[in-house]
């Protein structure tokens, strides 16, 4: 039977985390290369919005990757819970920055792209509120995760708090959605039966190929952290000893 | 199970009334938060009619953020809670009945006080009562979700600003819907919606907060 948990060895996994991050790395700057090629030439420019829409092409992947990986990280984090295995709080912990670095780019083009449309930098709108909150609530987590000197006290305490944040992400979301509402409507539905946009398709398949090189981005980045995690948590170990002396000492 | 809550809420108002200037303390906090906000944006009655819910509100997050941190690190310190976690009774009991102590110590006195201070935002009538009620759903859940943060950061440096960078987010939506009750019931839109909700955060809240601030005081107790 395949053994889901010789990979939840920091051990195992950190040569794994090597090849996984290489990997990663290459396929999402392939698919940034074409994607922003795309992007800038292939588009159509919009009949509404003129050229300045293309910014859409990192806002909305940095957007979904923002909530995305805070989903993750919850996931690793209860996961770390329940198994009480100390990776998946390296995993949650590392893919901190990546999520509040996204959460920071949607928000950033979110104002570049908003000046142009709506006459101003920020409004406050439910999506950019919410967007905000999510950026607070990666803090709150980075920062509770570094203010506990003992590893796993900290990855128990940040573990719990992302299971909160998780629960309330919703709750947050729809409260700001009721509160106030002018960010445009979704392109993209899914409804029944299928997807329906009101992109033309090179715009889909443009905004996909972005959002995957994003994705990409971030296993590879966020694998890379762990490793140095793994390494940092794990320097008292003797196959740290070995691995770093090739053998010899 | 009820002699447990009992035992627990009256020790600690117990407690509570033996350092009287603690309490005093939030309310003030929250009178004084308020009253900068005149001063701040000037004496216009109508201004400040329309922000009232919203000033009243955030000064009453701020106040109930800030005696967090008193909610279980006098019994931390003195090892009080170290035996709270051997007794036979479940924690999430015991946690429930600090955190109902710590509400009617900083949040019952907020809820009184708001129909004075909501008077001299030029609140009238119908609008003080839904504030009142507002506050009255809104501050134990306050209490609540603040009790998973104070738990979380117990015995930390820099815990007091901590526990504001945590709960802070959380209190968003009972900000919004506390607020806006005052509001829609102002414009004569009615605010059941609004309340119903806050209700649902509140049952919500009950159920899951003292469960994971069990959870909570496990990890940084151990």
């Amino acid at each position: 039977m395949f053994n889901l948990f010789k990979y939840s060895s920091p051990a195992t996994f950190y040569p794994l985390a090597g090849r996984l991050a290489v990997g990663f790395g290459i396929a999402s700057a392939i698919l940034l290369v074409i994607g922003l090629y795309m992007s800038f030439f292939v588009a159509p420019t919009d009949y509404k919005q003129g050229e300045g829409y293309r910014i859409m092409f990192i806002h909305v992947p940095a957007a979904w990757m923002s909530m995305w990986i805070y989903v993750v990280m919850a996931c690793w984090a209860a996961a770390g819970m329940i198994w009480n295995t100390r990776l998946s709080a390296m995993m949650a912990a590392s893919l901190a920055p990546t999520g509040a670095m996204f959460t920071f780019i949607a928000l950033w083009t979110g104002a570049l792209w908003g000046k142009p449309m709506w006459g101003a930098w920020w409004v406050w709108d439910a999506r950019l509120t919410s967007e905000l909150i999510l950026l607070f609530l990666y803090v709150g987590f980075m920062a509770l995760n570094s203010a506990i000197d003992d590893p796993r006290r900290a990855a128990r305490a940040s573990g719990l708090l992302a299971l909160v944040g998780v629960i309330n992400v919703p709750i947050i979301y729809y409260s700001v959605q009721w509160w106030n509402t002018l960010h445009q409507g979704s392109s993209i539905k899914v409804v029944a039966g299928g997807v329906e946009t009101s992109m033309s398709e090179i715009m889909v398949w443009t905004l996909l190929v972005m959002t995957f090189a994003c994705w990409f981005y971030a296993i590879a980045v966020s694998l890379t952290r762990v490793r140095g995690t793994i390494l940092e948590r794990e320097s008292g170990t003797s196959w740290v000893k070995e691995m770093l002396t090739g053998g010899k000492s | 199970m009820l002699s447990t809550l009992k035992c627990i809420v009256m020790r600690d108002l117990t407690l509570a009334m033996r350092h009287r200037s603690d309490v005093l303390t939030t309310v003030f906090f929250f009178i004084i938060v308020v009253s900068l906000f005149p001063l701040g944006v000037g004496p216009e009655a109508a201004l400040l009619k329309e922000m009232a819910a919203g000033v009243v509100w955030v000064a009453a997050l701020l106040a109930s953020m800030l005696s967090l941190t008193r909610l279980f690190a006098d019994d931390y310190n003195d090892g009080t809670l170290e035996q709270l976690l051997m007794v036979p009774q479940p924690l999430s009991l015991i946690v429930f009945g600090k955190v109902l102590a710590h509400w009617i110590i900083s949040g019952l006195p907020l809820v009184l006080m708001s129909p004075l201070l909501g008077l001299q935002f030029g609140l009238e009538g119908d609008e003080l009562i839904m504030l009142m009620v507002t506050l009255l759903i809104g501050t134990p859940v306050l209490s609540l979700l603040g009790a998973i943060g104070a738990a979380l950061t117990l015995g930390l440096r820099g815990g007091g600003v901590l526990v504001s960078l945590l709960v802070l987010p959380l209190y968003i939506p009972v900000l919004i819907f506390g607020a806006g009750a005052v509001t829609a019931s102002a414009a004569g839109m009615g605010a059941d919606g609004h309340l119903s909700l806050m209700g649902a955060i509140l049952l919500l809240a009950l159920v899951l907060a003292p469960w994971a601030s069990a959870a909570a005081l496990r990890i940084s107790v151990e």
